[in-house]
């Protein structure tokens, strides 16, 4: 027998959960201002979290998926971007989202039930959140391929979860990916759970990051909650890809620290002490222990920015609130580029009935 | 003007699309090299190079995705799909993603393409190589169903489809794919896609068709018409966005009206046209509006296909049944 393949997978961690730097950083990490917007970021993500959970709770926004535990994967991952390229994500990207630009307002007319919370002011090539598992990677793969075709030095970055890695859309777009040598990177925020489907149940292989290697192309692991090693590990797969080397997978191990939305209630299917474990290993906190050590950041900072903060996301709620309605009437529009006389006749029975609009 | 086949007629609007506009690109599975399995991309990838017609790999969902983010990034692919039963997958792209995009981010985004299919029965061959699931996507909104019935009619709606800002589903007959050659003029001239086509003009009786069921169709008014029965014959080319005005007037003025569809006979597309004459035409209406479908059963094999296939004897049958009522 002959061996004739052989592979592996990597493992990063830059800063461990004590807060302790366990090599040289990289250059980026060693710049304050970096680092701190890093954390800014992460705390702006979760107080925007928590505002909208309070808000769903009190009746003022619909269902909602929480990133709770996993701002450092979305940080690191925005942050890692250009802003040239295109984020395709799924429905917990809001910590990429927000440092590419995408405004809270808009996250909120989102998940409050209005489509304009798809029409971002900041990214307009981005996609919008994607609710079907898994199903926008071949978006992500025709993205690219419009970049390879055009000779363009940008990346497309498909960010999906543990339970996406089981899709076949998941796989076409990947395997096709591969054969392109696309300038795609792919992001798994393995956070462990797929509503009450755990990590074990959702694949016999050992990590999702070897499902790329099936495709021809390399998977790494980088631990999720280590912001500054998911900004690098990131930060690594897009120069490949905008270098013209092909599409890379990135699989940051993180934890869902909330339920899956305001709809799930988690404690029916998981121990209290698995979270209560994940809390200690959470980014947040870890990323402010090793700020301050290393004399970056004080209690002073912490208590402004928690007050910046708050102050952010409670103008993106009023302004969010005060927001009315569209007319019923905008259902009709774009749902094609000129409304066709067929549906004419439709919206006008629409506008009769609510006496309002066209 | 040469006289050619539908097939060519849309190899040749193809070319033409690809010739207006550099942004139109050719996917699907043996489009390349091969020229496709019914020969419709045959000298494409010779004639406009590897960077616009190519192979993809074996992945029906992958194709309509990558529709999706071309279409968004402003490119205008045309994806092939072998044969309409394995299109399925491209389904929930279609409902999911490229039916609603336009809409869900109020015109941000917006993703044109074209989604060619070869579909229907009557041409022996194997399993799930026979469907006609029109209907599946005419149901969803933001989508335009388009199917052609001749050579012309493949080359000026194929050529619209390419350049519609709006995802298009192009259903090509391909029984008749080399059934008949006809004249067709090779100007660029597009027709349109909200409207429907009177072929023939009759006072008796309205018969609606699509797709490879004209031919069949067309025969029966002409054997309608040796009895003296003459027969109007409308080819709805647009299935979705409908336009029921046209249907409505003739229905309007014949009084009757037989609906001709392959696909089996339940919540086909039929039952829309035959819903709007109930809506909007009843008083019209001199008797029942009649459907000839396929049946509400699996398609059969080949050896039995010709049994389920609507009939030009059953077309006029219905036809003759519109006429008993006084």
């Amino acid at each position: 027998m002959t061996e004739v393949a052989r592979f592996a997978v990597s493992y990063s961690r830059f800063i461990d959960p004590e807060g302790r730097a366990l090599a040289d950083l990289p250059a980026f990490a060693r710049d304050r201002e970096t680092v701190v917007g890093l954390y800014q970021a992460m705390v702006l993500t979760r107080a925007y979290d928590a505002k909208a959970v309070a808000l769903q709770r009190t009746g003022r926004l619909g269902t909602f998926a929480s990133s709770l535990g996993q701002e450092g994967a979305m940080v690191g991952l925005g942050a890692a971007m250009r802003p040239e390229d295109v984020l395709l994500p799924s429905f917990r990207e809001q910590g990429a989202q927000l440092w590419r630009g995408v405004r809270m307002v808009e996250l909120l007319l989102y998940w409050g039930g209005d489509e304009r919370g798809s029409d971002y002011a900041g990214p307009r090539e981005d996609f919008p959140i994607c609710v079907p598992v898994g199903t926008h990677a071949p978006h992500a793969a025709g993205v690219a391929l419009a970049f390879q075709l055009r000779g363009e030095r940008r990346v497309a970055v498909c960010s999906l979860g543990d339970g996406a890695t089981s899709k076949g859309d998941v796989y076409e777009a990947m395997n096709f990916a591969g054969v392109r040598r696309l300038p795609l990177v792919f992001f798994v925020n393995n956070n462990q759970w797929a509503i009450s489907v755990p990590r074990d149940k959702q694949t016999a292989a050992k990590t999702l990051a070897q499902k790329a290697i099936a495709a021809g192309f390399g998977g790494v692991q980088v631990d999720g909650n280590d912001v500054v090693a998911v900004r690098h590990v990131v930060g690594e797969a897009l120069e490949m890809a905008r270098a013209g080397d092909g599409p890379s997978l990135v699989e940051a191990l993180t934890y869902r620290l909330s339920d899956h939305t305001t709809a799930d209630d988690a404690s029916r299917y998981r121990d209290d002490a698995e979270v209560s474990a994940q809390w200690k290993l959470e980014p947040v906190a870890r990323l402010r222990r090793y700020m301050t050590e290393a004399g970056l950041w004080s209690k002073q900072d912490e208590e402004t920015l928690i007050e910046a903060c708050a102050a952010e996301v409670e103008a993106a709620a009023e302004e969010y609130l005060a927001t009315p309605p569209l007319p019923p009437t905008a259902m009709f529009d774009h749902i094609y580029a000129e409304l066709p006389a067929d549906l004419v006749e439709q919206r006008a029975a629409l506008a009769a009935e609510t006496g309002r609009g066209r | 003007m040469s006289e050619i086949t539908l097939v060519e007629a849309v190899n040749l609007a193809l070319a033409r699309a690809m010739e207006q506009d550099s942004k139109v690109l050719l996917l699907g599975e043996d489009v390349g090299i091969d020229g496709g399995v019914f020969r419709a991309t045959e000298g494409l990838l010779g004639r406009f190079g590897a960077d616009r017609v190519f192979d993809t790999p074996l992945s029906e969902a992958l194709l309509a995705g990558l529709g999706v983010g071309l279409g968004a990034q402003g490119f205008r692919p045309v994806i092939e799909f072998q044969f309409m039963g394995f299109m399925y997958p491209a389904l929930d792209q279609l409902a999911n993603h490229a039916g609603r995009l336009r809409n869900r981010t109020r015109g941000r985004l917006s993703c044109p393409m074209v989604l060619r299919a070869p579909y229907g029965g009557g041409i022996h061959a194997p399993e799930h190589h026979s469907e006609s699931a029109e209907a599946l996507y005419a149901h969803l909104p933001g989508i335009r169903v388009v199917i052609p019935s001749s050579p012309a009619r493949a080359y000026g709606l194929l050529l619209a489809a390419t350049r519609d800002p709006d995802p298009v589903v192009f259903l090509e007959p391909k029984r008749i794919y080399r059934a008949v050659k006809e004249a067709v003029t090779d100007d660029g001239t597009a027709l349109p896609l909200d409207r429907c086509f009177v072929l023939r003009e009759g006072r008796d009786v309205t018969l609606v068709a699509w797709g490879a069921m004209l031919k069949e169709t067309l025969a029966a008014a002409e054997t309608l018409s040796v009895d003296g029965i003459a027969a109007e014959v409308i080819d709805v080319a647009t299935l979705k966005p409908l336009d029921s005005e046209t249907i409505l007037t003739s229905v309007g003025r014949t009084g009757r009206c037989v609906i001709v569809q392959e696909a089996p006979l339940t919540g086909g597309f039929g039952a829309e046209i035959a819903a709007r004459l109930a809506d909007r035409g009843l008083t019209g209406l001199l008797a029942p509006v009649q459907r000839v479908a396929g049946y509400d059963t699996v398609m059969p094999l080949p050896r039995l296909e010709h049994h389920y296939m609507p009939s030009e004897a059953r077309i006029c049958a219905a036809a003759r049944r519109t006429l008993e009522y006084a």
